[in-house]
């Protein structure tokens, strides 16, 4: 179990003052000239050593990412754009660092951007978080006042703006390039890669984008070192996390605990068990709505981290744990899916926009079972239509909780169309498809 | 709208907007408000020289705030696109596609309090159903984006908030409140019938933000 001496986020719940003063008392903002003067590659090496993965979903390793900014300049300036669109459902975990650990987001962004040579910073935070913004934006007001951030940030000699921009509502804009448009003003439309937006992103400018846990544990790592950092979890999957256990559990919660940790552990430990008990389980959609869920003698023994996950044909995702007990109609928990991905495909790509709705209409009628046995395969062979290719991965999220349901419980859906046969001939009205929604 | 079956969910999010004793006209005129030019500026410098077009997302909410303000009704009425399309110096093409693509701004008038229910499977698990059958029973509003009679409240289905320890969650205008069930909703939306205040945002049943109800069981030896 994770000490609290190990925790980042020691304001988790919002019990101290989030401010600049109680951030000050929890350590933040401490040597942070400091560790600027160590230099940019110094910085970049040591955020490699500590073997940080991206904490948004892909888990890709984080000096790494950095280390593809331009070291030299061909004129046009560099931009680090924070992803603060939190919308993966089952995910709220940017939420609490927002909301009541501001200044370690804060000071993470002047560190991240100083190593990559961005003299600003674009924090876009999703609209719905109205009063995490307020609180995020009287945090960089805080620093500014106080020379942390702005010109001469922290007396290092680096001059570094920040600035924060509130998205409207759209789950795509959580996609970086998405974001990149969504920040210059236009629809979220994801735009094909490559290039890069390391070397074409906001403003046609080198951009780094990365998510808020990834930013906001950084000045941790760079102050405790890399090896500490490091030594927790495991390899190749290292440090702590913070988990979002939600669903039919006894008591729902936020919790920052290692990576790696045995699901059934981080479920009875801090979020009172599934409700009715262990037993009682049915099925856990690890990491956000977009990875596939796993049927309990999965969850038995599977651990919390990338590889592990990845391992059982599931992912981390965000780390964000959605729990499943006996009582769920598993096929409407996952048609409620489908309809998500649904409203949020942006309608570029065509295997997406038509795919996406084509999908919800059949998990619709799976939900009663009006349906032949064959289309159980038919809507398999869609999603991979669908998977790979399209510009963004908003085709594969919405294949892979489809993919999930069928290969673990295709009995279900079995079972639902033959009770559905076997019933009562009611005259169900018919659910015309429509050619676009 | 398509005929729902039991179990099904609706394809359509939005409906035909507000009902005929709330079907205001689109104003023939909009512009900003002193309150609103204030910001402006403000805003406009945050993005690099002659990329004002970031403005649009936080000139549109500008343009929301200001309507609640002068009709007690936020939304983006089409001459306000105009105005916010002549500022940023865009086709106003430009501007309609933005507004209409973000779900935040409401292109159609709105009730005094916009509720904003989570239905995704995070909310539905935790017994989001109820929360919506609560709200039509108090409001009679009977499909999506439509008014009560009252004019006080618009339903809007939304996909996940981003609190889902804290599910399911009913969203009103700005404000979140968290681990709601039927009875809690039906006493929130009474309260604001009688013209109270809405109460304090977050946990209705008194848990500390997203720690686990009783209280939290880590960060017990952190002091500041």
């Amino acid at each position: 179990m994770l000490h609290d001496s190990d925790r980042i986020f020691t304001n988790l719940y919002g019990q101290h003052d989030w401010r600049l003063a109680g951030a000050r008392a929890r350590g933040d903002w401490d040597g942070t000239a400091e560790i600027l003067l160590r230099g940019r590659e110094t910085i970049i090496d040591e955020m490699k050593a500590s073997g940080l993965r991206g904490r948004g979903g892909a888990g890709f390793p984080t000096g790494m990412k950095w280390s593809f900014m331009p070291k030299v300049s061909d004129g046009r300036p560099s931009y680090l754009v924070i992803n603060a669109d939190e919308s993966e459902p089952g995910t709220c975990k940017d939420r609490d660092i927002m909301r009541h650990d501001p200044h370690k987001l804060v000071e993470g962004a002047l560190i991240a951007s100083f190593a990559m040579g961005a003299h600003a910073c674009y924090i876009y935070i999703r609209g719905e978080y109205y009063n995490e913004a307020l609180n995020l934006q009287a945090a960089i007001d805080e620093a500014y006042e106080a020379g942390l951030i702005g010109t001469n940030a922290c007396g290092s000699g680096w001059d570094f703006e920040l600035y924060l921009h509130r998205g409207a509502g759209a789950y795509i804009c959580g996609e970086e390039t998405a974001l990149l448009e969504s920040l210059e003003g236009k629809k979220g439309m994801p735009r094909l890669k490559p290039p890069f937006p390391a070397a074409v992103g906001l403003y046609g400018c080198p951009t780094t984008v990365n998510n808020v846990e990834t930013i906001a544990v950084a000045p941790a790592i760079l102050r405790r070192g890399a090896a500490w950092f490091s030594a927790l979890g495991r390899p190749k999957n290292a440090g702590t996390k913070v988990f979002c256990i939600s669903g039919h559990v006894n008591r729902p919660c936020n919790v920052e605990e290692e990576l790696g940790i045995p699901l059934r552990e981080l479920i009875d430990k801090y979020a009172g068990g599934v409700r009715g008990g262990w037993d009682n389980l049915l099925a856990v959609i690890p990491g956000g709505s977009s990875v596939p869920l796993m049927p309990k003698a999965t969850c038995d023994t599977v651990l919390m981290d990338f590889d592990s996950l990845r391992d059982v044909k599931s992912g981390l995702g965000t780390a964000a744990v959605i729990v499943m007990d006996k009582s769920t109609d598993v096929i409407r928990a996952v048609a409620r899916l489908a309809k998500f991905y649904k409203h949020e495909s942006c309608g570029q790509c065509t295997p997406c926009r038509e795919g996406t709705g084509w999908m919800m209409r059949v998990m619709n009628r799976l939900v009663e079972g009006r349906a032949e046995v064959a289309e159980i395969d038919m809507l398999e062979q869609v999603t991979r239509q669908i998977e790979g290719h399209t510009i963004c991965a908003l085709g594969d999220a919405a294949a892979w909780p489809i993919q999930g349901l069928i290969r673990h419980f295709r009995p279900v859906i079995e079972e639902r169309i033959s009770a559905y046969r076997a019933g009562p001939r009611v005259v169900t009205p018919v659910n015309l498809p429509l050619a676009a929604e | 709208m398509s005929v729902l079956h039991p179990g099904a969910f609706s394809a359509d999010n939005v409906g035909d907007g507000s009902t005929a004793a709330h079907n205001r006209m689109e104003p023939t005129h909009f512009a900003f408000d002193a309150e609103s030019e204030a910001e402006i500026g403000r805003i406009i410098a945050r993005y690099p020289q002659g990329k004002q077009a970031s403005a649009v997302l936080p000139l549109l909410y500008l343009v929301q705030d200001q309507m609640r303000r002068h009709t007690a009704s936020g939304w983006v009425p089409r001459v306000a696109m105009d105005a916010v399309a002549a500022r940023l110096r865009m086709p106003p093409i430009r501007v309609y596609e933005v507004a209409t693509f973000y779900l935040m701004f409401n292109t159609t008038p709105v009730g005094k309090y916009h509720l904003q229910l989570c239905t995704t499977t995070p909310c539905w698990l935790r017994g989001s159903d109820d929360v919506v059958a609560a709200c039509r029973k108090v409001t009679g509003i009977k499909g999506w984006h439509e008014t009560s009679e009252d004019g006080l409240f618009t339903m809007s289905e939304v996909e996940c908030l981003g609190g889902c320890v804290n599910a399911p969650i009913l969203q009103i205008d700005n404000d979140f409140y968290e681990d709601m069930d039927g009875p809690l909703t039906e006493r929130l939306l009474e309260s604001l019938k009688r013209g109270e205040a809405p109460p304090q945002p977050g946990s209705m049943i008194g848990r500390m933000t997203s720690a686990p109800e009783g209280g939290p069981n880590t960060l017990l030896t952190v002091t500041e």
